[in-house]
């Protein structure tokens, strides 16, 4: 699996870092990244509710 | 539900007022029993739908062919005051994208994660300069004005590089275009606050001081990213959605909290819950009732279809409501996850200082609550008076003591 946040739909909402902080953070003009090294998403269960959580579905968690 | 024929006309008419400060109004359809989208009244006749679905809320407020654009000739006016509003070019709330994006990215990183932790101790220092002065006056004060509107205020005014010595006016122009009955007393509030933004933001011009503003007049506006009508409408927008949601969050989620003492004491013996509590509460009281869209093509919905160029209004208290996502949804539980939640709408329009509240209401709940443990109501709960439906919720007045 995974993970990737499309920086061009992302409005900063910050919903993914805190839905799900082991995974997302936020960068310093606000808009969400995968930490490095989370890109498979960890196992986090949680990455699924940051999904739903993100208002404009900028995350994609899928299959490589 | 289907569409007939023969529609028989709504009986449900907009805006209504609550009865319960922190509960929906009694006659709006409930989650769960009624169907998701509902046809209503609005005060000129016009026929909309109000949305108390938590599913259609999200799924119409991420649908690309419903626009908050209300410059168009068939955008709803929800009220008397809002009459000339398509002559009014408000931005962000009021543009759809490309034109929304292109504002709100200039945007984002003032209200980023780390910039708002950032501004954590500041928040901290003025929630304890205001419990000072607020303890050494009583015991006995008005909430509102004591603590829950010059805590915002002041926090906004700093962001943006708004003098707070400015407050009394800029708060009255704000109440005014907010509760305002008429058209042109909104109007004329609009105009005397554009007026002020504008003489500001002309200050800024080349001595720059730290606020938000200060760096949009000195990079955006001097390239010509901006125009400086638009950057005085979307100063306007930010200084008065920058106090005047918070302050009545504050006010509000306080009398919840007090008239819940088992939440209250549990939120007291685990700090650790208060992240969570402030979404409850952001849940629960959904201040901001009432958000409103038009269809640009007919959308399939809840079973109905939207037809395009007809009307949306979102009943946020319902949708935070909706049984389908939250158990018991009716109960303030400050254990709960209210994971989810549209308090802050959802789609692109999603508040852009959602993280700055979290931050203003974390402290300010901890800090009162900390400080003045015997902190209660001063008079019976129905006497507290609470604004009217129609405009953002909240409290007049909270007169308390301890």
């Amino acid at each position: 699996m995974r993970v990737s946040i499309d920086s061009d739909l992302c409005i900063g909402s910050g919903q993914c870092a805190l839905t799900a902080p082991a995974v997302f953070d936020s960068d310093d003009d606000g808009f969400g990244l995968v930490r490095p090294g989370s890109e498979d998403g960890r196992g986090d269960p949680m990455v699924k509710e940051a999904v739903r959580a993100c208002p404009v579905q900028a995350i994609t968690f899928a299959e490589e | 539900m289907t569409e007939t024929a023969h529609k028989p006309a709504p009986t449900l008419t907009w805006p209504q007022s609550r009865h319960c400060p922190y509960a929906p109004p009694p006659a709006y359809p409930t989650p769960g029993e009624d169907a998701p989208l509902n046809r209503m009244r609005l005060f000129d006749g016009r026929e909309v739908w109000l949305v108390t679905g938590h599913a259609e809320t999200r799924a119409l407020l991420t649908d690309p062919r419903i626009s908050a654009d209300r410059q168009r000739a068939d955008f709803p006016v929800l009220l008397p005051r809002n009459r000339d509003q398509r002559s009014v070019d408000l931005p962000l709330l009021g543009t759809d994208d490309p034109r929304h994006n292109e504002q709100r990215r200039m945007l984002i990183p003032g209200f980023g994660l780390k910039r708002i932790a950032a501004l954590r101790p500041d928040i901290e220092r003025t929630v304890g300069t205001l419990l000072d002065r607020m303890l050494a006056a009583g015991p006995g004060a008005d909430l509102v004005a004591a603590y829950a509107l010059p805590l915002p205020s002041m926090v906004i005014c700093a962001l943006l590089g708004v003098p707070y010595a400015d407050h009394e006016f800029f708060e009255r122009c704000s109440r005014t275009l907010l509760l305002a009955e008429d058209a042109d007393e909104a109007n004329a509030a609009r105009e005397e606050l554009r007026a002020y933004l504008r003489r500001l933001l002309e200050d800024k011009r080349g001595t720059p001081g730290g606020g938000l503003l200060d760096g949009l007049v000195n990079e955006q506006l001097a390239d010509g990213r901006v125009d400086r009508e638009e950057l005085v409408m979307m100063a306007l927008l930010l200084l008065i959605a920058g106090h005047e949601t918070t302050a009545n969050m504050i006010s509000l989620g306080t009398y919840a909290l007090l008239r819940h003492p088992g939440q209250l004491a549990a939120l007291r013996a685990d700090p650790a819950l208060m992240p969570g509590a402030v979404e409850e509460l952001l849940r629960l009281l959904s201040i901001a009732d009432g958000m409103v869209r038009v269809a640009t093509e007919d959308v399939e919905v809840g079973g109905v279809t939207v037809r395009a160029g007809e009307g949306l209004v979102f009943a946020t208290p319902s949708a935070n409501r909706d049984p389908a996502v939250y158990e018991d949804p009716g109960a303030l539980d400050v254990r709960r996850s209210a994971r989810h939640h549209v308090a802050f709408g959802y789609g692109v329009h999603q508040c852009l200082g959602q993280n700055l509240a979290r931050a203003e209401l974390e402290i300010a709940f901890s800090s009162l609550f900390a400080r003045i443990p015997t902190l209660r109501l001063a008079v019976a709960p129905d006497e507290v008076r609470a604004k009217p439906g129609g405009t953002v919720q909240g409290l007049f007045a909270l007169p308390v003591t301890w």
